[in-house]
């Protein structure tokens, strides 16, 4: 793991001093979500990423992948879950090479939380970790301080509460994948339309003993309300150009043959 | 006082059909006191692949040169240019890399991909990669920006059209931000060539 | 002056002396941009060396620093004028925070059939009109007047929240104003200012394309920004009357 460099932390907290403010970092507003379900589990997210209030991606993706078997939901900064997710991915990757088994969902988990936890939440990143390995489904909700739950149905992000209102009155044990897959779009919707920290498209993967379907943009919601009449069409010459330099690009071709002398080396 | 509103910029991105275009504005101030207007915050890596960086104009310098830096001993090394997404996966990490004490900076990059596809994305200082298939913004004031994007933002323009697009997108913009304007500069590039005006921009 | 004592729930509240002190500092602070965000005023910048106060600014001992008594509903107007009409729009959405509060909430008022107002911001504060006299307590709110003058000319009036205003041609108020403004200006003025002669101040448009560019407006700045939504309200006045229109916005 390559580690973080903290050089200019000293300047950052210096420039803080004089009153100057840092930027804000991209989050997930979010609502993310998972469940169990009789073969397998659930995990659902929506796809609004925001700086302050302007939506900065309208189409991003939060479900992650971990491992074959695993995948993972993130909420909180952006970069934070994009590189913790990615992290714990390349660390299972190479753990499978070296011993040649299927990862497991607690080892995910136990990375996710203890990296988190060495970094006392300031690593902001919240997390739904379903997966099926070889004892069965599993389903984790990790925090940013490292702390974990291990639930049926779980949900994170601002709009959690909505998501959660839909898990609490239509959840049963041992649904069918079908009503599995429709109450957590219906928890996700709930996010999207009454939370304003989340919007846009509904994201679904659906992981069970040996398969994974990762619906994309399983629901879209994206298309405009209007379509002007009067499109805006600038002519050529709209704008003032003062100065103008072109540069045509040569193609360099390629051309496979044996290598010359001089390359050749002894 | 946001860090980047301490020099100003404005930076777009916009994908065509087998093109794509990124702008500047010139200006380079400290504050409100404007000290240049012929500074540019767009950096060539290779033909067809260009870096924009807004915020700390100090920073931007530094990261230009590491990534040049990088971008060299990639080309050393595999004995090609290197390829857009891989280039936004590069920069990611570098920003990433200083997540406790980021460089003030958000880049966007636009570039050509094989068979000339359109490469845009934009990031946030800490590099949280947002993709994107029509415009990337970024600088200090980037809801103008985005509400003329949204605007007049339209999938598969041809190179002159993208260029007049994205040129009134900046200008109109910059017009409503103190901080940037002051004239700009549009690259346009495609498959066979890149297009570099600058344009006259209210001084104001 | 002695500063005032700190107030939590359960304990027992300031004297009326106590808690007008406690509203002043809390006034200074704002302004020192401390407590919370200093709202927007207009100015003219005396100098180059001008500063934003900054949160370092020490302006009092600190009061009450978990509550504000602003809050920002959100939502968006637009007004354009033309020769013989004018329209002014708004979002329908109320929110604070990430909540929506509701989805159909009018942000005007009606005057006459000539004359009406938007307001955008804190809803609570629709309550007054008198701007300029809660100079240093100001209503958190923007708004528009809109309507035909005496010549049957479209008119648009826009203020800011402590009462300066000023007659333009069109305006934009609100959360979404950022992203609309750019767009009026390119739209409304000139595509490009330095080489066509600027436009009169007044939308040289028909009322059909002026109508479909406030409508784009808004859908635009429906995309970007989460505080605008649910429906737009437009009305277009011209002599004939107070029409009404609306349009579906995104819900989520």
């Amino acid at each position: 793991m390559a580690g973080f460099n903290f050089d200019l932390c000293k300047r950052n907290s210096f420039l803080e001093s004089k009153g100057v403010k840092a930027p804000g970092y991209t989050k997930t507003g979010t609502t993310i979500a998972g469940v169990i379900f009789k073969d397998g589990v659930v995990l659902g997210a929506d796809t609004r990423s925001t700086a302050g209030s302007t939506v900065a991606d309208k189409n991003c993706e939060k479900i992650h992948f971990i491992a074959p078997n695993i995948y993972c939901c993130g909420a909180g900064t952006a970069a934070d879950t994009e590189n913790v997710t990615g992290m714990v991915a390349s660390q299972l990757d190479l753990h499978r090479y070296a011993t040649g088994r299927e990862s497991r969902v607690v080892t995910a988990m136990t990375l996710l939380k203890s990296h988190l936890f060495r970094y006392q939440g300031h690593v902001s990143a919240a997390l739904v970790l379903g997966g099926v390995d070889f004892r069965g489904p599993h389903l984790f909700t990790v925090y940013p301080h490292g702390s974990t739950d291990s639930l049926p149905y779980c949900t994170m992000g601002s709009g959690s509460l909505a998501a959660m209102a839909v898990f609490e009155s239509g959840y049963k044990d041992n649904m069918s994948r079908d009503e599995a897959v429709s109450l957590v779009d219906r928890a996700i919707q709930a996010g999207i339309w009454n939370d304003l920290g989340s919007g846009s498209n509904v994201d679904i993967c659906i992981i069970t003993k040996g398969k994974v379907d990762y619906l994309r943009n399983y629901k879209y919601f994206m298309d405009k309300t209007y379509v002007r009449k009067f499109p805006v069409c600038y002519p050529p010459g709209t704008t003032t150009v003062v100065r103008e330099k072109m540069v045509a690009l040569k193609d360099v071709d390629v051309i496979e043959g044996e290598a010359s002398e001089a390359m050749v080396i002894d | 006082m946001s860090i980047f509103e301490y020099n100003g910029s404005a930076i777009i991105g916009m994908a065509g059909k087998e093109c794509v275009a990124i702008g500047s504005d010139l200006r380079f101030g400290v504050q409100f006191q404007t000290l240049a207007t012929d500074y540019q915050k767009i950096y060539r890596i290779h033909d067809k692949l260009y870096l924009g960086l807004a915020g700390l104009g100090t920073d931007a310098q530094t990261l230009a040169a590491r990534f040049k830096f990088k971008h060299n001993m990639y080309k050393l090394r595999e004995e090609r240019d290197i390829r857009p997404s891989t280039f936004g996966q590069l920069v990611s990490s570098t920003l990433y890399e200083k997540r406790f004490g980021p460089y003030f900076c958000s880049p966007v990059v636009a570039g050509l991909d094989k068979d000339n596809v359109p490469y845009l994305c934009g990031m946030d200082t800490i590099g949280a990669i947002e993709t994107a298939k029509d415009f990337m913004v970024a600088g200090t004031a980037p809801d103008s920006l985005y509400g003329m994007c949204e605007s007049m933002f339209r999938p598969d323009l041809e190179p002159e059209e993208l260029f007049e697009v994205l040129s009134q997108c900046l200008l109109a913009g910059t017009d409503r931000d103190a901080l940037s304007g002051w004239g700009a500069i549009v690259h346009v590039i495609t498959k066979d060539k890149t297009n570099s005006r600058t344009l006259k921009g209210r001084m104001d | 002056m002695e500063p005032p004592t700190h107030c939590r729930a359960g304990a027992t509240l300031p004297s009326g002396q106590e808690f007008l002190q406690s509203f002043q500092h809390r006034i200074a602070r704002a302004f020192a941009g401390d407590t919370f965000e200093p709202i927007p005023l207009r100015c003219q910048m005396a100098g180059a060396g001008v500063q934003q106060p900054h949160a370092g600014a020490q302006a009092g001992p600190r009061v009450h620093a978990n509550w504000s008594p602003y809050d920002d509903n959100g939502g968006t107007c637009v007004a354009v004028a033309g020769n013989d009409y004018c329209i002014i729009a708004a979002s329908t959405r109320m929110s604070s925070g990430y909540a929506i509060l509701t989805r159909r909430s009018s942000k005007f008022l009606k005057f006459s059939d000539k004359c009406l107002i938007a307001s955008a911001g804190f809803q609570a504060d629709l309550l007054g009109n008198t701007l300029y006299y809660k100079r240093f307590f100001p209503y958190y709110a923007w708004n528009l007047c809109a309507g035909l003058d005496e010549e049957g000319k479209g008119a648009v009036y826009t203020y800011d929240p402590v009462g300066s205003f000023e007659r333009v041609g069109y305006s934009c108020q609100g959360s979404g104003k950022d992203l609309i403004q750019p767009v009026l200006d390119n739209q409304l003025r000139a595509a490009s200012p330095l080489l066509l002669p600027a436009k009169n101040w007044m939308s040289s448009l028909p009322l059909d394309q002026a109508v479909d560019l406030v409508k784009d407006a808004f859908v635009s700045a429906g995309e970007r920004d989460i505080y605008t939504g649910d429906w737009v309200e437009l009305l277009i006045v011209t002599k004939g009357g107070i029409r009404r229109e609306e349009l579906e916005l995104k819900k989520d």
